[in-house]
């Protein structure tokens, strides 16, 4: 089973890697250049976001719609959802904010336009953004995501202030599937509700899905996974968005909780498991190029995904900031070439084949395993057990290694002295890494380490400061050797397929 | 005649371009805009749009009341939440 991940998509295979392969690579069929452009994009590239950080500017606080999942209203900074943001800014607050994180964090190299409402529903306040940054900051790229009603009437501005890459909500195709989404439209100067608004809705993204494809432009497709509602119809999303231009779809789950006040929230619509959401992008990986390691960020999110230090760049810190922009870009220029080069380096090293390994391996009947990673970044096993407010989860196999996605958590222990809560949070964390059989951490304390053992899973604290990739390899191949692979319990993939 | 916003608005500037007789204005206060229509300019946007422009974009139940304090937007008319999950969402209000 194959399932393309972009960010290595033209490197041959072997041993352990994301899941692409030489000729069927997720973006095998862009050209150069554009692969170009994707490769340190984090929002892009699964590769890229462990180095990468973007950060997103609420500039645009007007919608044309509404969505059930959305809830206008909240405004929590303890809240991490899309389309909640705690300040919002003018377009020259946006671009003074963009330019000190830009200084102080020079893995820095996108700056998109999400929310909290519809950015092309705020087209004075998000070009002009655009076009202030566009002459201070040419080294950093530009997106824009949107719910795709205005984006006809856009394309024509995107295009001139030069954005790399536009990401359009879709979720379905059916007018009669989106008057369950969405339930009125602002158009032609009225509110149109119901199945009717849909109609206008879905055919405005799908005429500009098509002329942004038509200018080359870089189209990312983002979908909720709504069960009951979308699940099943987002296998024909996909089939048609690929087949008009779109080169990467992100099957994201509904987030629904009461306490958001929603539509869905209130009145009982769940949210998918992980394991229906991983098997839709399995499914969906059949026909299109899927992203696994979106994060559903905040509309003013800063940081390395799954990271958020917006906390760091409120507007009264960053007029106490002195910085020296040029400084600054040339400093960029150097830690993203320094980057580049690792990542290189490594893609080559992936590339030499590993011939003898592979024919033994062919021989084996091992069967796959996952593996849960605590990371902060630059693809190593590099977080504490305990810090972990997330965990990257890989499923490994004889001849690969796969990226499926992430599992949120509390982490064991927040930081303080006392871990008070830790057999609750525990059992919580043990719960969200179901189908898990090792953890990797640069460390596990005592008391988790015994928990993760009584319900099955393995600590494993020995491959601190490892390439993620690497360090799976050889606990995969470690625990084969040991015959703890031999038998088939269960077959995920073939349940996944 | 004139509409009026109320303590209900946050401020999501999406009705302020849309007004014929540009008589929407926010001021800030403590960092958070605060909408407010000119009753002297307002005309309901009788002879320019068949329906008052901020009131049909509105996203807010009972943020926009006609002269009478009757809301253009009543509870449960947007979103379609029924009335019987009101008291949730009062209780769910985020308080900072």
């Amino acid at each position: 089973m194959e399932l393309p991940v972009i960010s290595n998509a033209a490197i041959p295979n072997s041993g352990c890697r994301s899941g692409a392969t030489a000729d069927r690579g997720a973006l095998a069929h862009l050209p150069d250049h554009i692969r170009v452009r994707v490769q340190d994009h984090p929002c892009y590239s699964e590769e890229a976001h462990h180095y990468f950080a973007r950060m997103h500017v609420a500039v645009a606080p007007a919608c044309n719609i509404q969505c059930n999942y959305c809830n206008r209203k909240y405004d929590c900074s303890n809240e991490s959802r899309p389309g909640v943001v705690s300040e919002l800014l003018t377009p020259e607050q946006a671009v003074k904010k963009t330019l000190a994180v830009a200084a102080a964090i020079p893995q820095m190299t996108v700056l998109g336009i999400a929310g909290p409402g519809d950015p092309l529903a705020n087209p004075e306040r998000t070009f002009a953004t655009f076009r202030m940054l566009s002459a201070q900051a040419p080294d950093i790229r530009l997106c824009v995501s949107t719910n795709g009603l205005s984006l006809p009437d856009a394309v024509e501005e995107l295009a001139r202030h030069n954005i790399d890459h536009v990401t359009i909500t879709i979720n379905c195709v059916d007018p009669e599937i989106g008057a369950r989404i969405y339930p009125w439209i602002f158009w032609n100067k009225r509110r149109i509700r119901g199945v009717e608004g849909a109609r206008i809705l879905i055919e405005q993204q799908q005429k500009g899905l098509e002329m942004l494809a038509a200018r080359g432009m870089l189209v990312k497709v983002n979908s909720v996974m709504i069960p009951g509602v979308n699940d099943e119809h987002l296998q024909d999303v996909s089939k048609i968005v690929k087949a008009k231009g779109a080169f990467l779809h992100n099957v994201m789950p509904l987030i629904a909780q009461a306490s958001h006040g929603t539509y869905y929230g209130l009145t009982g619509q769940r949210e998918p498991t992980q394991f229906e959401l991983q098997a839709l992008q399995d499914v969906c990986a059949g026909d299109m190029a899927m992203m696994r390691h979106c994060r559903q960020c905040r509309a003013d999110a800063v940081g390395l995904l799954g990271e958020d230090r917006g906390e760091e760049f409120t507007l009264d810190k960053i007029d106490a900031m002195e910085i020296d922009y040029g400084a600054a870009m040339a400093e960029r220029a150097r830690v993203r070439e320094a980057i580049t080069a690792e990542l290189e380096m490594k893609r080559a090293l992936k590339a030499v084949p590993k011939f003898e390994e592979a024919a033994t391996r062919e021989e084996t009947t091992t069967r796959n395993l996952r593996v849960a990673v605590a990371t902060k970044g630059g693809g190593l096993v590099n977080e504490h057990f305990g810090h972990a407010r997330e965990f990257l989860i890989y499923e490994a196999g004889p001849g690969e290694c796969r990226f499926l996605g992430h599992r949120k958590c509390t982490p064991y222990c927040m930081g303080d002295e006392s871990c008070g809560d830790g057999e609750t949070v525990l059992g919580q964390i043990i719960a969200a890494l179901e189908g898990v059989e090792v953890v990797l951490a640069s460390k596990i304390g005592f008391e988790p380490w015994n928990g993760l053992e009584s319900a099955g899973i393995r600590p494993n604290g020995e491959h601190a400061m490892e390439p993620i990739e690497e360090a799976i390899r050889m606990v995969y191949d470690e625990m084969a050797a040991a015959g703890k692979l031999d038998t088939v319990v269960v077959d995920t993939v073939a349940r996944a397929a | 005649m004139a509409l009026e916003i109320v303590n209900a608005c946050i401020g999501c500037h999406a009705c302020e371009p849309l007004c014929p007789n540009r008589a929407i204005t926010a001021v800030m206060k403590s960092g958070q805009p605060l909408f407010a229509i000119d009753a002297n300019k307002c005309t309901e946007c009788l002879g320019d749009h068949e329906l008052p422009q901020c009131a049909e974009i509105c996203p807010i139940e009972g943020a926009i009341v006609d002269e009478y304090g009757e809301p253009l937007n009543p509870p449960g008319s947007l979103t379609g939440i029924p009335f019987a999950l009101f008291e949730q969402i009062r209780e769910a209000e985020c308080h900072r």
